[in-house]
């Protein structure tokens, strides 16, 4: 049984004629001690997938219309109030993407720690404690930052303050929505190491939610795509970016520069994402992808199987991939 | 070193304590305060030391031959009333009632208004939407003809809460005019202005990430209420209760004025205008001491409400 699993999960925002389809059946597995990597442009659902693990969207005005997502088995979606407190922050932690706004700025850093033991594992509840975790997300001399207030830390600092409130609970799954979008980039350097540390450490699964392509090498085993609400290509890491076969996942890849290429121009998908609620009907890239076809527009593709654990949202994934499609990356 | 750091070389503020008395305006409103609060609390003991005269006592020397009031002297230290009471002793007694009264007002104007605001704005959707019709509907009347309606009620009938089957006379109440009735029919009469403040502070707070953060950890929401959303507006909570607090004694003063505070013979300076007023000719002192007596006190408040606003919350303007 996988730690975590996501069956055709819909979410709506709003209701009646109006109600947009945020998330449009998502299926996921995720096995004890693996880490997947969701990924997509802003608009795609990824957050809200995310969320939805620990049934944090707001609802209203979000509404879960269809699907299950099972945490060791049990349905989250259909726990009572109490049993969800059990699991947010216990089973399944988060680390979101403002660390600065994460934290409650009128409480020390230690004390908010110890606010995350005491739901949790309340005989540890101590100074002890906090500073033991203070000390395992790499914060130097952690016995003088217990009484520090957040602005006191610098990004990077009280992003490694909320991943030891994530750790508090020992959490089978971590959950990290865009960790280090908020932060410069030798710091997400750092963070991202630290999260691959941890996990081997602890032993724990991690879902990652990124725009970011370059961060998903270095952290995953798995990687899901999203676009406009559902999945359109999920495999391993390696086979994924190196031989993408969704026409989106390609762009994705290309448009990430190349340090060693000369080029004039970086690759961009031309166009926007649609906004929720209007998407395109037939396949939901089509306007904006190179290699369309008439068929496109009105026939909506299914998820399918390509092989073990790969799987593509576009029938014409066999007859578009070109062996040198993305030589820039292989 | 002559360039040295502007931020070192400033005083340590010690805390909080430090960054509120240099505050002017907090500092003079305090002194202000804890002068009337020194006067309400030490009245008794002067005039048990004999250096206070009994505010009830009635001094044949205080009057004079044709029975009005005298005018300031050795033995009254700002002359006396119609009765030949000392007014300056009757003055400061009346600070006992106005700021007991005034502080008991303003909390339970508080309390209802913080538990409507924050229920209101937290729960949001219908919860919200009657809650806040109801402050609405409150809003819409005159507070002082309420606070006389209010007092109106106040007669001396006692109500029985109890099924009359039932003998829980535990939960009788009887209705009469006091201290106690007073502050409540204030506190019912302020909450309302309170819940629209209370209530948009919290929909910008409960918004912020670190409500989103503190609930995936898996805090329940009277946790995410009492520990994170109130510790956050603390600071409005504290400005208004200051402003409030000028405002109940303006009511109480207003209430006592209209005869219908707390009943004579009690000091209040309300009704020390009203039994002056016959005489403010030829004995104005007997108006113009009550008068700067609530002068003072509403003064001292709206000082330190005004300073504790800069020191707390300098984004927010009046």
């Amino acid at each position: 049984m996988p730690l975590l699993e996501i069956k055709n999960l819909q979410v709506e925002f709003g209701s009646g004629a109006h109600a947009a389809r945020a998330v449009d059946g998502v299926s996921l597995s995720l096995e004890a001690g693996k880490t997947l990597c969701l990924v997509g442009e802003s608009g795609s659902g990824k957050s809200v997938t995310a969320l939805s693990i620990a049934k944090l969207v707001p609802s209203p005005p979000a509404r879960y219309v269809g699907g299950e997502i099972l945490i060791e088995g049990r349905d989250v979606l259909k726990m009572s109030s109490r049993e969800l407190r059990d699991i947010r922050g216990g089973l399944v932690s988060y680390v979101f993407q403002e660390p600065g706004a994460s934290l409650n700025p009128v409480f020390r850093i230690g004390a908010q720690i110890k606010e995350s033991l005491k739901y949790h594992r309340p005989a540890a509840a101590n100074d002890t404690e906090v500073i033991r975790l203070l000390k395992l997300v790499g914060i130097p001399a952690p016995e003088s930052r217990l009484r520090n207030y957040p602005h006191e830390l610098s990004g990077g600092m009280q992003q490694r303050v909320m991943i030891a409130m994530a750790l508090a609970s020992q959490p089978k799954l971590l959950v990290a929505d865009e960790p280090t979008t908020a932060l410069d980039v030798t710091i997400q350097a750092q963070i991202i190491e630290l999260l691959g540390d941890l996990r081997k450490q602890l032993g724990m699964a991690v879902l990652l939610i990124t725009h970011n392509l370059g961060i998903v090498g270095d952290l995953a085993d798995d990687v899901a795509v999203m676009y406009a609400g559902q999945i359109v290509e999920h495999g391993p890491v390696r086979e994924v970016l190196q031989r993408p076969l969704h026409p989106y996942t390609q762009a994705l890849i290309q448009s990430v520069p190349d340090l060693e290429a000369e080029v004039e121009r970086l690759t961009a998908i031309p166009g926007t994402v649609p906004l929720l609620g209007s998407f395109p009907g037939g396949c939901r890239f089509h306007p904006r992808c190179p290699k369309a076809q008439a068929s496109c527009s009105t026939q909506a593709p299914e998820l399918a199987s390509v092989k073990a654990g790969r799987r593509v949202r576009c029938p014409l994934w066999d007859s578009l991939l070109e062996p040198q499609t993305v030589s820039h990356r292989a | 070193m002559s360039n040295q750091n502007p931020a070192t070389s400033l005083p340590d503020s010690k805390g909080w304590l430090g960054g509120l008395l240099r505050n002017r305006l907090v500092l003079v409103g305090g002194c202000l305060l804890v002068l009337l609060g020194l006067a309400a609390l030490t009245a008794p003991v002067w005039v048990k030391a004999g250096l206070l005269l009994d505010p009830a006592q009635q001094f044949p020397t205080g009057l004079d031959e044709d029975g009005m009031p005298v005018k300031a002297s050795g033995q009254f230290l700002v002359g006396t009333d119609n009765l030949g009471r000392d007014v300056f002793s009757r003055a400061i007694h009346g600070t006992r009632v106005s700021l007991t009264v005034g502080v008991a007002g303003m909390l339970t104007a508080m309390l209802i208004g913080v538990v409507v605001g924050v229920v209101a704005g937290f729960r949001g959707g219908t919860m919200d939407l009657l809650l806040m019709r109801f402050t609405d509907m409150n809003m819409t009347l005159p507070g002082i003809l309420l606070a006389i309606a209010f007092a109106g009620v106040m007669d001396g009938r006692t109500l029985h809460l109890h099924p009359s089957f039932l003998p829980w006379h535990w939960l009788d109440v009887k209705l009469e005019r006091g201290m106690v009735s007073l502050f409540l029919i204030i506190g019912f009469v302020c909450w309302p202005g309170m819940v629209r403040v209370i209530r948009a502070q919290v929909l910008s707070v409960k918004e912020r990430e670190f409500i989103m953060a503190s609930r995936a950890l898996g805090a329940s929401d009277a946790r995410l209420i009492f520990g994170h959303v109130l510790p956050n507006i603390l600071p409005t909570i504290i400005v208004m209760a200051a402003m409030l607090t000028a405002n109940t004694i303006m009511l109480e003063a207003g209430l006592s004025y209209l005869g219908i505070g707390v009943p004579a013979p009690a000091p209040t300076w309300g009704a020390m205008i009203t039994d002056g007023q016959p005489y403010f000719i030829t004995a104005p002192h007997l108006v113009i001491v009550p008068g700067l007596a609530i002068v003072m006190t509403v003064l001292a408040f709206n000082l330190i409400g005004q300073g504790l606003q800069e020191v707390l919350d300098p984004k927010r303007k009046v």
